[in-house]
């Protein structure tokens, strides 16, 4: 308290007065007051290295040339020259060879784990086990085919899609057989009662059923799911015997897919990615536990 | 410097210093903003751009109603980690017609703008009604009762004149036929030939969520299944000046 008279004499007042108080004209600390000179300085070169003041209809593009998008091309041009040895063999070699090089199957599995987790995984599940009506890719049960050539078809021309410039998307649709009026629904009932015997694993809601059932399923369902229920990869028919249901293999789950049917979608995928990292996928794809 | 002097009249006298706030805070605006409207790079055209269907923008509706602009930005930014993920980075041309735009600022979850034919419309069904079902660790909620409510484009057109009047071209023609092409696109067995004339070829027509009707569910698809879809980038290459 007593220091206060002496440092008003020493630094004098701004002038300001409020009630009394005064306030004391302090110089502002010295290092502060140079960060702030170097700032200016800074902000100055800044603006003419970078692109800065708006001028008519552009704004000055500063002398170190530097635009986002520019260093965004940049960056990922750097990525791809390094990656393309590796890529151009990848998307040339063989589809069957592929597995047999060590090291370009590292690079192929861990490319397309990437790939996966990216575009995939919303639809068959993080680690590729599914959901209802999007297939496990874990197991040995396929629709469409399981050796790599068959699984890099299907990822590039997708399933059922109309956006496929090629047109090659998989297609193939089974009959809704109760919409469309094709069965009756007791005659519906009868092959799901059958569809029901042939799983292992489950057994028919009502077993007097399975007889009248086996009639309608010769008559209506084994030119696509074949006489014995294996299914027919060719039109992506699924096998009825091996308990792997993908739309359900409950009794309700099994009338709404007679009744109704089901048309499983995916999207084709050479638009978006590279024959590449198409390959890539497929390996990965190829090699979780069901590759052919 | 006796003009530094003057402030205690400021200081001192409320309406002024009112006054004087307001003329700095305008200045810096003007500053700030004016210039987005001439520069090339803000204003830059870019071919593949149309006005969103009467469709479309009644899903958009939707999508701005339920607040998906919370956890969903619009806005895939020049970066290489977004490019890789997503695609393209967005363009200002690319929300030119969004009144007001979706950029977001929050990504709860991913960014919707090239969202567009990226899924099926069944998974897009599948994952509005329960998410959970198709991403089990999803913290999306449910959407399941936009396929309860049936809508019949009754204010489209409206909504569409407002659009144009804040600078959106829609043309007297594609006003008037705003609700028939609001019923058409979600019908694949209606005369549609005026629909893609008005909009072009690539307007996807079909029955968005499986169910007869139309309800909100179809218009927030149809709305999803465009994002992004517009501009051809594999003939498109953005000047990279700008
Ligand atoms: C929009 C959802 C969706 C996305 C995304 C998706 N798929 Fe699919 N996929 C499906 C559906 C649905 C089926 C089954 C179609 C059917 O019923 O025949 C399928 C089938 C497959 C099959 C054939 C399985 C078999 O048993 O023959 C493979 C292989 C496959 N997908 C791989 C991929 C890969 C790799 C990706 C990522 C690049 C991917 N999928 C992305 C929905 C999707
Ligand atoms: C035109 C060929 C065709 C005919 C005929 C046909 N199906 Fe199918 N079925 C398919 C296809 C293709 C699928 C797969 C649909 C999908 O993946 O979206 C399928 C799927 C199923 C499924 C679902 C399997 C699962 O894993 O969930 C059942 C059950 C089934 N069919 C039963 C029948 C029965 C019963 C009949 C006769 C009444 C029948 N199908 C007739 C082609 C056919
Ligand atoms: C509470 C935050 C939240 C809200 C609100 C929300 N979402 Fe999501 N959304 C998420 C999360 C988290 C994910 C990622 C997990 C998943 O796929 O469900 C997601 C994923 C998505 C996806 C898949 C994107 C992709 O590329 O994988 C779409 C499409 C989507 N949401 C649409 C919507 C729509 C439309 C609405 C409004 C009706 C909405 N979301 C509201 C959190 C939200």
């Amino acid at each position: 308290m007593a220091k206060q008279p002496n440092k008003k004499q020493e630094v004098g007042t701004t002038g300001h007065s409020w009630d009394g108080i005064e306030e004391l004209n302090n110089p502002l600390p010295r290092w502060w007051l140079w960060t702030f000179y170097i700032c200016i300085v800074y902000a100055i070169g800044y603006s003419i290295a970078y692109p800065a003041w708006p001028g008519i209809n552009k704004a000055t593009a500063g002398f170190l040339g530097f635009s986002t998008r520019g260093q965004v091309a940049e960056e990922i041009a750097a990525v791809e020259t390094k990656l393309a040895p590796m890529n151009d063999k990848l998307a040339s070699v063989e589809l069957a060879s592929i597995s047999g090089d060590a090291e370009l199957n590292g690079f192929a599995q861990s490319a397309g784990a990437a790939v996966f987790k990216t575009w995939c995984a919303q639809c068959h599940g993080d680690g590729a086990a599914g959901a209802k009506g999007y297939p496990n890719l874990l197991d040995d049960d396929w629709l469409w085919g399981g050796a790599i050539e068959d699984i890099h078809f299907t990822i590039t021309h997708g399933i059922r899609n109309e956006d496929d410039p090629e047109g090659e998307a998989r297609y193939s649709e089974m009959p809704a057989f109760g919409r469309d009026e094709i069965l009756e629904k007791e005659e519906i009932a009868q092959v799901v009662s059958y569809v029901m015997s042939l799983a292992p694993g489950s057994t028919p809601a009502d077993a007097s059923m399975v007889e009248a059932g086996a009639v309608v399923y010769e008559d209506n369902c084994a030119a696509c799911h074949m006489e014995d229920g294996t299914g027919d990869r060719m039109q992506g028919a699924p096998n009825l015997t091996d308990a792997i249901w993908l739309y359900g293999g409950d009794y309700d789950a099994l009338m709404e897919t007679v009744t109704n049917a089901r048309y499983g979608v995916m999207p084709n995928w050479n638009t978006r990615l590279s024959e590449a990292e198409i390959r890539a996928v497929a390996t990965y794809v190829h090699s979780l536990g069901g590759g052919e | 410097m006796a003009i530094l002097d003057k402030h205690t009249i400021l200081e001192k006298n409320v309406t002024l210093l009112a006054i004087f706030a307001f003329l700095v805070v305008t200045i810096g605006g003007i500053v700030q903003i004016a210039p987005l409207f001439w520069l090339e790079n803000t204003i830059e055209d870019v071919e593949g751009m149309r006005p969103y269907t009467p469709l479309e923008l009644a899903g958009r509706d939707i999508y701005v109603r339920e607040g998906c602009y919370v956890c969903h930005s619009q806005m895939v930014r020049p970066m290489r980690d977004e490019v890789e993920r997503y695609g393209h980075y967005s363009l200002a041309a690319e929300s030119q017609y969004d009144h007001p735009f979706q950029w977001g600022s929050k990504r709860t979850g991913p960014d919707l703008a090239r969202v567009g034919r990226r899924y099926s419309d069944e998974w897009h069904v599948d994952h509005l009604t329960d998410p959970q079902s198709v991403v089990p660790v999803s913290v999306m909620p449910k959407y399941g009762f936009l396929s309860n409510k049936l809508i019949d484009g009754k204010y489209v057109e409206d909504v569409m004149a407002t659009h144009e009047f804040v600078g959106v071209p829609y043309t007297d023609e594609m006003i008037e036929a705003g609700k028939e092409d609001f019923a058409a696109q979600a019908d694949p067995d209606s005369d549609y030939d005026g629909l893609l004339e008005r909009y072009g070829e690539d307007v996807q027509v079909r029955n968005f969520d499986g169910q007869p009707g139309i309800t909100e569910m179809d218009a927030l698809i149809a709305y999803l299944q465009m994002l992004g879809t517009l501009v051809d980038f594999s003939t498109f290459t953005p000047d990279a000046s700008r």
